[in-house]
């Protein structure tokens, strides 16, 4: 009895000894966003710092704050967008019959496949030949190019756990298309739309490639703003992680408190 | 644009619920109404842009020199296919994604095992588990390359110290482990959770049943656990590679493409935009649809199989 | 500016196909034709401007300054964006070469200016700086100003200019009981480097960070004192020849021996870290870089530093020559307003806010001889601003090797597909660097790109 108990101490010190480790470059990097820039870069690591907020007043005096909105339009209004197309589209491809499923489901799910490096010179062409390079529009537009074959794959999988029961009954009463969807079926899968609606946000938030190549000032959102804060010729770690940390706080706020969503939306819901 | 739309739907009449042939057409028209916009979009950002970057592809275009631009039918693609880079890169991306893939899921495994168990603690242990997923590659590449890999300041090196190991030139020495490094740190919450889920969907009578049987912990993993966790390894695999084939960030942030982690994304925005060549990049492009192609066409056909036993053509 | 861009917004959102769809057409109409006609903001009006700029202790200085120049100037702002050398060089190149119109005023370096403004991408400064006698044009560095002017007419305007040097820590120098000459050869500093280098202290540092203006600037002038080059004079490549390759393996040997320990991401603020720190004994790199290390708030080793003349083997001289430069795009809708801050931030004025405000020794070097005539600034940078300007006075950029050359440069060659070359052999190289590959091989293939650039220029 004893000897069961000791492991599975054992075991619980193993896993909290392996959580913090995987934990630790997040926490060093807070850490280090409040310290000095003369203590940020040492060897041997400087582990009792004079704490300061210097560098968070840095980077708010380098204008981060337009950076972080820019980010928050692209995101918020590119999951909106997704949802809107994504959630008919998996409700006609799970609910309502569509002939060659399959064909439709490939070809969105392959579409994001494609390296998005692939037809960069096109779409940087295309838009610059409309004005829309650095424009926040655009960039959302892409990222809903970018994320809408997984939000409906997501809700396909979602949807498809309706009970058909519930749509036939709503369908013998004559209830309309509208009633059906949003009286019937979307309460049902509100847990899924969230899911699919928080994974799309994060994804947003965090892209960077089409992020850096199509933006220059008015559009430019933080992850490749972070970038700018290397400096060549000084020390900068500590006011760079003081950049990283504000830039991650939304979304990993968002993901700690909304953890069931992000556990339903990754597992897909649907595999059970 | 319409022909491509709708000629798939068309192929096959939907075996629908029986109330009568109106309804049912009335139906697919409804079901088609609702799936246009999506599909409709996703072509257009997509579909469109891959055509051009074809035409593209047949041009001599160097943006350095814009005098000299023209019709060279597939005098980019001999390049490409003489460079090598190509096929390197493709080398790099197999390695790069394969590996942190594997590792991720391997870890992840480990980790949904342990986190499974109740212990003091375990929403903290799990909230701080999957925030490296959370963290902005760009914030995540910046924060390693800089504060844990830096070959004089950083606390990797520092730790090796502690324990009484020499310092590593991670970046000159290791460029390919700095990268999966951060790919599999990032990578293996991900993991995780989709596996987590699994062990959570488990039928605990089963396990139970097998624990009265005198089945040990291990057997029972082995022949109960696995098997049933088969479908969520499949989907956390499928899933990662489809995000880590593209991967860009840490790439451009680490290593610049040195030492064999020049993936293919980062030939492809090297040629762009710092080679200027868009014929070449354009080429470049092509190819790496074509392979992207027949490694989805593959790949799905394995996703499709997990998803066989739901009934995806019901 | 603030109309146009409120007008290109507002063309965005109508209907997600149809605007798409219409994107489609116009690009196979002819794509990359660019240029979205209206002009709005020129005349009247608040004008805000884009600058893209490298973000090095000089530019933040300037972006901290910004505000007495939009006090003088209320209709007008400036919008910095900061980015680092290579991510810059990537953003504004794409920028201006596909008429992007992005940015109002780019920083760029000597290289590309030349090859920009024959491609029409920059506007023709000549006149507007030459008909403002304050702003004294020709009291800009005479070398510096001809890296930036082609066919007599000037696109851009140095903001600081630098050559190369070799920098030392004289406390660990006297300690290993060596002295170093003012004219120092690569062996000598190569020999002083291996004495020095010990468990806790580097020999040397020098930059092997791929990218052509990273680890090529320092060895592409070890090639040319060796007797090397890119190109003859008759754009055949020349990276086959031994002189090339003996260079370069001298190089890769040095930072084997008494190097840092990773070079592949070490450039010039790695150098300066560990030099600063005093754990390097010695560093060749931009003439700036003591301005830095004489810093005593940031540099632990500010009154113990030499400066000497770049090491050579067969040439009389061996530093580069570099400055970072504003220039206009032709792209800009804002020409006017550019000007004017282009000017004020080039200014013998701008020098004179620098040090009142910031310091005497942050003063943007090498842009201006009255620079040096500043007794404040003298003051300030005694011990490397004599040796500075002797330098870049000193260096040939028509001839920095042994052999003539048909571009005018020392540490690159002024042709488009450099940059792409360069940066291509320095990530091979960083195999060479780690061990994983041999020189031969990768100066083979380098030879192949070199000659394909070559051909271009025939």
């Amino acid at each position: 009895m004893t000897s069961s108990r000791l492991r599975a101490a054992l075991i619980t010190a193993v896993t909290w000894v392996l959580v913090l480790m995987f934990f630790f470059p997040v926490a060093w990097m807070v850490f280090t966003a409040f310290k000095p820039e003369h203590q940020a870069a040492t060897m041997p690591p400087t582990f009792a710092p004079d704490l300061t907020l210097d560098q968070f007043d840095a980077v708010f005096a380098r204008d981060m704050l337009p950076y972080l909105i820019n980010s928050l339009s692209a995101s918020l209004g590119s999951t909106l967008l997704v949802l809107v197309l994504a959630v008919p589209a998996a409700y006609a491809l799970s609910i309502r019959p569509v002939a060659n499923v399959r064909d439709a489901l490939f070809f969105f799910i392959s579409t994001r496949f494609m390296p998005v490096a692939a037809s960069i010179i096109p779409v940087y062409l295309l838009l610059q030949s409309v004005g829309g390079l650095d424009n926040i529009t655009w960039l959302t537009i892409l990222y809903v190019g970018v994320n809408l074959p997984i939000a409906v794959w997501m809700m396909r999988s979602f949807l498809a756990e309706v009970p058909r029961e519930v749509i036939e009954a709503a369908q013998l009463d004559g209830a309309r298309l509208g009633t059906e969807i949003f009286r019937v079926v979307l309460p049902i899968v509100l847990p899924g739309v969230a899911a699919a609606g928080l994974i799309c946000f994060i994804f947003a938030w965090n892209e960077f490639f089409l992020a850096n190549l199509l933006t220059a000032q008015v559009a430019r959102p933080t992850p490749p703003f972070l970038t700018s804060f290397v400096d060549g010729r000084g020390q900068f770690l500590a006011v760079l992680s003081a950049a990283a940390t504000v830039a991650i706080v939304p979304v990993v706020l968002a993901g700690w408190i909304a953890q069931k969503q992000l556990v339903r939306g990754l597992a897909m819901g649907a595999i059970k | 644009m319409t022909v491509l739309m709708t000629t798939p739907t068309r192929r096959r009449p939907a075996r629908a619920v029986p109330t009568g042939q109106q309804s049912r057409r009335r139906r697919v028209a409804v079901s088609r109404a609702l799936l246009w916009p999506a599909l409709a979009t996703s072509i257009v950002l997509t579909q469109i842009p891959f055509v051009l970057t074809i035409y593209y592809s047949l041009q001599r275009w160097n943006m350095l020199r814009p005098g000299d631009r023209g019709f060279t039918g597939l005098d980019n693609y001999v390049s490409v296919l003489r460079d090598g880079s190509f096929l390197s890169s493709l080398g790099a991306t197999v390695a790069v994604t394969g590996t942190s893939v594997v590792a991720s899921t391997l870890l992840g495994m480990l980790f949904a095992v342990l986190l499974d168990r109740s212990f003091v603690g375990r929403g903290v242990a799990r909230t701080l588990m999957i925030t490296p997923f959370l963290v902005m590659p760009a914030a995540a590449a910046l924060v390693w390359k800089w504060s844990i890999l830096d070959a004089a300041t950083g606390m990797a090196n520092w730790g090796l110290g502690l324990v009484g190991l020499p310092p590593v030139a991670w970046n000159t020495e290791l460029p390919m482990l700095t990268i999966i490094l951060v790919l599999t740190w990032q990578y293996t919450p991900f993991a995780m959770l989709i596996l987590l889920a699994g062990l959570q969907a488990q039928d605990r009578d089963v396990l139970e049943a097998a624990a009265v049987d005198g089945a040990g912990a291990l057997r029972t993993f082995g022949s109960i656990t696995l098997p049933h966790l088969r479908q969520y390894v499949e989907i956390a695999v499928l899933l990662a590679s489809i995000m880590l084939l593209q991967v860009f960030d840490p790439i451009a942030i680490m290593t610049r493409g040195t030492g064999g982690t020049k993936t293919l994304s980062y030939l492809l925005y090297e040629r762009a935009f710092v080679g200027l060549e868009v014929g070449e990049a354009a080429a470049y492009g092509v190819m790496t649809v074509l392979v992207t192609i027949v490694v989805a066409s593959v790949a799905l056909r394995t996703l499709f199989k997990v998803f066989s036993t739901e009934g995806i053509d019901r | 500016m603030m109309l146009t861009r409120t007008a290109r917004r507002q063309a965005a959102p109508a209907g997600l196909a149809a605007a798409a769809l219409a994107l489609a057409l116009t690009a196979c109409a002819g794509a990359g034709g660019g240029g979205d006609g209206g002009s709005a903001g020129q005349g009247g009006g608040p004008v805000e401007l884009t600058l893209a700029t490298v973000n090095n202790p000089q530019m933040k200085d300037m972006e901290e300054l910004k505000s007495a120049f939009e006090e003088e100037h209320p209709d007008i702002t400036v919008n910095f964006i900061q980015m680092e050398e290579n991510d810059l060089r990537d953003a504004v190149t794409k920028d201006v070469a596909t008429d992007g119109g992005q940015y109002d005023i780019v920083t760029v370096g000597s290289y590309e200016v030349p090859i920009w403004a024959q491609n029409g991408w920059l506007t023709d400064l000549t006149g507007d700086l030459g008909s403002d006698a304050d702003y004294d044009v020709d009291d800009l560095f005479e070398p510096v100003k001809d890296a930036l002017t082609v066919d007599d007419s000037l696109y851009a305007v140095p903001f600081y200019g630098e050559s190369s040097m070799l920098m030392y820590n004289k406390e660990l120098l006297d300690a290993a009981g060596v002295t170093m000459p003012e004219h120092p050869t690569w062996q000598e500093v190569a020999d002083i480097a291996r004495e020095v280098d010990s468990d806790d202290v580097d020999g040397i540092c020098l930059r092997g960070k791929p990218g052509w203006g990273e680890v090529f600037a320092p060895l592409t002038t070890v090639v040319n004192t060796f007797g090397g080059s890119w190109y003859d004079a008759e754009w055949n490549a020349q990276v086959d020849q031994p002189e090339f390759a003996e260079a370069v393996q001298f190089y890769v040997d040095l930072v084997e021996d008494a190097g840092e320990a990773d070079p592949v991401s070490t450039g010039f603020t790695e150098c300066l870290n560990n030099v600063s720190q005093g754990r390097s004994a010695m560093w060749v790199d931009a003439t700036v870089a003591a301005g830095l290390l004489e810093d005593p708030e940031s540099s632990q080793v500010a009154g113990k530093m030499g400066y000497a003349h770049a090491p050579v083997v067969e040439t009389e001289e061996s530093g580069w020559l570099w400055s970072w430069n504003l220039a206009i795009p032709e792209t800009t809708q804002n020409r006017d307003a550019a000007v004017e801050f282009v000017k004020w931030a080039t200014s013998k004025e701008y020098h004179q806010l620098v040090g009142t405000e910031l310091g005497w020794s942050r003063v943007p070097p090498g842009a201006r001889n009255s620079t040096y005539e500043i007794p404040e600034y003298e003051e300030a940078a005694a011990s490397f601003a004599p040796i500075t300007r002797d330098i870049m006075l000193a260096v040939n950029p028509e001839q920095p090797g042994v052999a003539p050359q048909s571009w005018t440069g020392i540490q690159y060659v002024t042709i488009p597909e450099f940059q792409d070359l360069g940066n291509q052999v320095s990530q091979d190289l960083a195999d060479v660097f780690a061990g994983r590959s041999e020189l031969a091989p990768v100066l083979e293939r380098a030879q192949d790109l070199a000659q394909e650039a070559g051909d271009a220029q025939k």
